[in-house]
């Protein structure tokens, strides 16, 4: 089993995941985060994206769901024998797919209910402030209830639940899921923000591609269950086979129609 | 109808209410299991009966102080939720909730075979230990053990209402019952949550227990005491501890109503048939959560 070397905070080695002992969703995948940095994983529909993710944060038990080949290392630690909660409290955290906020608590409750992240750290007291100077519109609202709150705001306050148990790496799984363009972009730039300002690490799971490897460092693309293409996210933004399959680019840059959708799918065989 | 005693109402409401009080004791210590764990737990009446019998033996046959009794029966309640919990519950985690409903069925004559076992089938009485000078409310006269049973009760559930709002363990609990996995990734221990809601939820019903057992007596049949809290935490909304209070004093009332002025009789008949209207109009009891829908 590979070690991982001192910059690198979280490293996934050759996993497979199997559901319900019967379908085989991951195939001998590999990826690593470098610390400070953000990572996209990026893939069509079915590839095997989220399932990642929550081999990671050890929540695939919930869906029986099995880890049967690998390992995953963080920071050095085989998480292994880790159960879920105490993986969030040594320092990875799950932003779940959809949200997830407590529709029937508070905005408050919510960010406190993430300050158990922080049980049995040294010197961790949460920092409600924090949140609020990167989604002040939150702050507005923090007596109101999560479930009236609009997409964008649920997306924000799924990430400030995160800023509150201070990860060294945050597992992000489609923030842009269902929200309006502009909308995107305020997320996406927030999220660069903390990558920066806070110097969390960052896994990102995304169907946008284009705004994923905009602010990635790294990109992986997977298909069907592994890897089949990784490397410095702007060559991935360049590169042809990327840009046509996975950013609908074509040559030069124009917006392809759907009349082509035949040649797509024949062309994709070739790629997987 | 020309002289309607008022002041027989008044009274008999007056009794009503308290014994709601204790209707919505049994049904927070429903509520507290349910809201956290999912979990129908129909052997909530046995768990109130095994609180009673406990103290029965502390203050009875050992001869213990009642306060003494009445905190060991209680502590000794929640070390056997906190059983119940990890021995049947924990393994059913993830199934049917029929089956684990079955579960709690079983318990519940498991555990009135064990109470018939060590203190057999014949009823008892709990030693005093509440005051036994009527109380009166303006011109009405309540009987002592009631009036101070609904103290106890009322207070109780509004310590646990607060709890719920402001320690922060009571936002994990709520949590919990909102998105299993999502309070996973917060951090929140879910299978600690699920035995805590077990200990207190039986602590709560050890109470109780020991309130209505001094009330009446004591036999291995109280807990038939549970289907009347099912009637209140379904018409209170399942995972409600307001709705449970409410809930509560309703049934009490319907209760003491319907068996002065129908005859003892009708008294399920009367609980049962506001059962279905209730549920009629408001499926999901009168304050039970509905999904937030966002339009």
């Amino acid at each position: 089993m590979t070690q991982a070397s001192p910059d690198v905070v979280l490293s996934i080695n050759n996993i497979e995941v199997i559901y319900n002992k019967a379908v085989q969703v991951l195939r001998g995948l590999s990826l690593r985060v470098p610390r400070g940095q953000i990572v996209a994983l990026l893939g069509s529909n079915g590839a095997g994206k989220t399932t990642t993710l929550k081999a990671v944060s050890g929540l695939l038990a919930l869906e029986d769901g099995e880890m049967t080949r690998g390992s995953v290392v963080l920071d050095g630690v085989d998480t292994a024998r880790l159960k879920p909660h105490e993986l969030v409290r040594s320092g990875l955290f799950h932003v779940m797919e959809g949200r997830r906020v407590f529709e029937d608590l508070t905005i408050e409750e919510n960010l406190i209910s993430a300050t158990y992240a922080l049980s049995g750290r040294r010197a961790a007291s949460a920092d409600f402030e924090l949140v609020y100077e990167y989604f002040p519109r939150l702050f507005e609202r923090r007596r109101g209830l999560a479930g009236y709150l609009s997409g964008g705001e649920q997306q924000m306050l799924a990430i400030g639940r995160a800023l509150i148990a201070r990860p060294k790496v945050m597992l992000l799984d489609e923030p842009s899921l269902g929200l309006s363009p502009l909308l995107v972009e305020n997320i996406f730039t927030i999220i660069a923000r903390i990558n920066r300002e806070q110097g969390v690490s960052m896994l990102l799971v995304e169907q946008n591609a284009s705004v994923a490897l905009a602010v990635a460092h790294t990109g992986y693309i997977m298909e069907t269950g592994k890897v089949v293409i990784d490397g410095p996210a702007e060559k991935l933004a360049g590169d042809p086979d990327v840009r046509e399959f996975y950013l609908g680019m074509a040559g030069e840059g124009a917006a392809r129609s759907f009349r082509d959708i035949k040649h797509y799918k024949r062309r994709k065989r070739w790629l997987s | 109808m020309i002289d309607f005693d008022w002041l027989l109402l008044f009274e008999v409401s007056l009794a009503g209410i308290g014994s709601g009080g204790l209707y919505a004791l049994a049904g927070l210590a429903f509520v507290l299991i349910f809201k956290a764990t999912k979990v129908v737990n129909l052997a909530i009446g046995e768990m109130l009966m095994m609180g009673a019998y406990f103290f029965f033996a502390m203050a009875s046959t050992l001869g213990w102080p009642i306060w003494l009794g009445v905190v060991v029966a209680v502590l000794g309640s929640g070390a056997l939720g906190a059983l119940i919990e990890r021995l049947l519950i924990r393994p059913m985690l993830g199934e049917s909730p029929i089956s684990v409903f079955m579960i709690t069925i079983g318990l519940s004559s498991i555990l009135v075979g064990a109470v018939e076992l060590i203190w057999g089938a014949d009823q008892m009485r709990l030693p005093d230990f509440m005051p036994s000078d009527p109380v009166l409310i303006g011109e009405a006269m309540v009987p002592p053990k009631i009036f101070y049973g609904f103290l106890v009760a009322t207070g109780l559930i509004a310590v646990v209402l607060v709890v719920f709002r402001f320690w922060r363990g009571g936002i994990a609990l709520r949590a919990t019952a909102s998105d299993q996995a999502a309070a996973y990734s917060m951090g929140i221990n879910v299978p600690r949550v699920f035995s805590l809601a077990w200990v207190v939820g039986a602590m709560v019903a050890a109470i109780a227990g020991i309130i209505v057992g001094s009330i009446s007596s004591l036999s291995p049949t109280m807990g038939v005491f549970g289907l009347s809290v099912l009637v209140v935490v379904i018409v209170g909304g399942l995972d409600s501890v307001a709705g449970a209070l409410v809930g509560g004093i309703v049934v009490g009332l319907v209760e003491a109503w319907s068996g002065t002025y129908l005859g003892g009789q009708y008294k399920m008949l009367s609980t049962f048939s506001l059962l279905v209207l209730i549920l009629m109009v408001r499926p999901y009891g009168l304050f039970g959560t509905h999904e937030i829908e966002r339009l």
